[in-house]
């Protein structure tokens, strides 16, 4: 499988950097994390780990902007992620535990929506992402009929078609065959190759050279 | 971001959900059947008396019609609230008040046009003066939408507790007043035969309100939901 196609658009001519700074998040009088500090840079990927309940879903969702935290601040670029929202959404993608496909429309209907809201123009069909994510055969059939890792391919499908240097993804490779494992490990070291910016928070060992992956360990 | 992609977002979205509602039709049906169910054991249960009907008809229609719309609204968020949909929207690079306008108006053509649509077979089964009939419709196609926009932002606030249902009532139904009031009111008009202007200036001027209010509103009530 060849995915060296989806180089971010931007990654060459303006530089991204975004950095936290002394980032807390407090759920229901427990700390989840305090003071973290780090920076991600073009061709850096972030790995979070922690035992469950740690707060990595907490920690993703608040660098996506989804959940304010308690202190400390997100710079896209060098300013906040709330002052630069649409340049920061544009420039990110988040896959969460809930990864967003109806089961009520199919994977190709599932992929038009979020173009539409991505706002990019793909630089491929809709018919090949999927193909490429496995899913020949599959475009027009109810996603309600397809296996839970399936589900999770056609949502990974959207990071192929997106132009986004940054990706969020959370445990990205739940639910996924050994084959999918490798296709998706294949589609993230790519993309940090080509200069793109990746934080996940997974178990699962990345075949990444040294220095382009950095790893965040959240104790209780 | 250009205007015709905040177009073709608003369009996606808007035919995203109308598949969505064909697809699981048979919740559809569920606020119409009762519409229908509500208004037609009136005449069994009061009176058959045409009098007596003809002065209730347009309350009860009304009636019927916001408890119908009430039913239908936590549908609107709750299916995109559990697998994920919402987060993304919430992440699009478009205003999320133009998704949610989408959202909407999809609820209405879903709900409200159907109601619409029903409503002078229900008249007339009620005994209201075919005169009036107009009347109703025009108070529905003004206070539908105002329905659904307002419904909106309440659903938005609970859609994140899992028992929201009492409380979306009570958050809802205080702003449901003055439509119901106002809609109410010009269809007993309309049937006495009195001019019903000022009422559908009043509801036009609550549509434009809410049409322009609600979407920044559940905007605002949808990220706070989420965090």
């Amino acid at each position: 499988m060849s995915l060296a196609q989806n180089l971010p658009d931007s990654s060459s001519d303006t530089p991204a950097k975004l950095e936290v700074k002394g980032l807390t998040c407090i759920r229901d009088d427990r700390v989840l994390f305090r003071g973290l500090d780090f920076s991600l840079e073009p061709g850096q990927a972030l790995q979070i780990e922690g035992p469950n309940g740690s707060g990595k879903t907490t920690m993703l969702r608040t660098l996506c902007g989804l959940t304010l935290p308690s202190d400390g601040e997100i710079l896209w670029n060098g300013e906040a992620i709330e002052d630069v929202r649409p340049e920061y959404m544009a420039a990110m993608d988040f896959i969460g535990h809930a990864h967003g496909i109806k089961k009520e429309l199919t994977p190709l209907e599932n992929l038009q929506v979020a173009l539409a809201m991505a706002d990019t123009n793909p630089n491929q069909s809709l018919e090949g992402v999927l193909e490429k994510v496995g899913l020949k055969g599959f475009e027009d059939v109810p996603a309600i009929t397809l296996s839970a890792g399936q589900c999770r391919r056609v949502a990974l499908g959207r990071l192929l078609l997106s132009k986004s240097i940054l990706w969020i993804l959370d445990e990205p490779f739940t639910a996924l065959d050994v084959q999918g494992q490798a296709q998706i490990e294949s589609m993230l070291v790519n993309h940090v190759e080509n200069g793109g910016m990746v934080i996940l928070t997974s178990h699962h060992p990345l075949a990444l050279k040294d220095g382009m992956l950095k790893t965040i360990n959240l104790r209780p | 971001m250009s205007e015709t992609s905040l177009r073709s977002a608003f369009f996606t979205v808007l035919k995203r959900d109308l598949t969505l509602a064909y697809r699981t039709r048979t919740e559809m049906f569920n606020p119409l059947l009762f519409f229908i169910i509500v208004i037609s054991l009136f005449p069994l249960a009061v009176s058959p008396d045409p009098k007596v009907l003809q002065s209730l008809a347009p309350g009860v229609i009304w009636v019927a019609a916001l408890l119908a719309t009430l039913l239908s609204l936590d549908s609107m968020f709750r299916s995109d609230f559990d697998d994920g949909a919402l987060e993304q929207m919430l992440l699009s690079v478009h205003p999320v008040s133009v998704i949610v306008l989408g959202k909407v108006l999809a609820h209405w053509m879903v709900t409200g046009i159907p109601l619409l649509v029903l409503s002078p077979l229900l008249a007339v089964l009620m005994h209201m003066p075919t005169d009036s009939i107009p009347a109703l419709m025009i108070t529905l196609a003004l206070g539908g939408p105002i329905l659904s926009l307002v419904g909106a932002i309440g659903v938005a606030l609970t859609v994140g507790l899992r028992r929201g249902g009492v409380l979306l009532s009570l958050l809802i139904l205080p702003l449901y007043i003055p439509v119901l009031i106002f809609a109410a009111n010009a269809v007993s008009n309309a049937a006495a035969g009195l001019p019903i202007a000022g009422q559908l200036y009043f509801l036009g001027a609550l549509l434009a309100l809410a049409l322009t209010l609600a979407p920044i509103a559940t905007a605002a009530a949808l990220r706070i939901s989420l965090r």
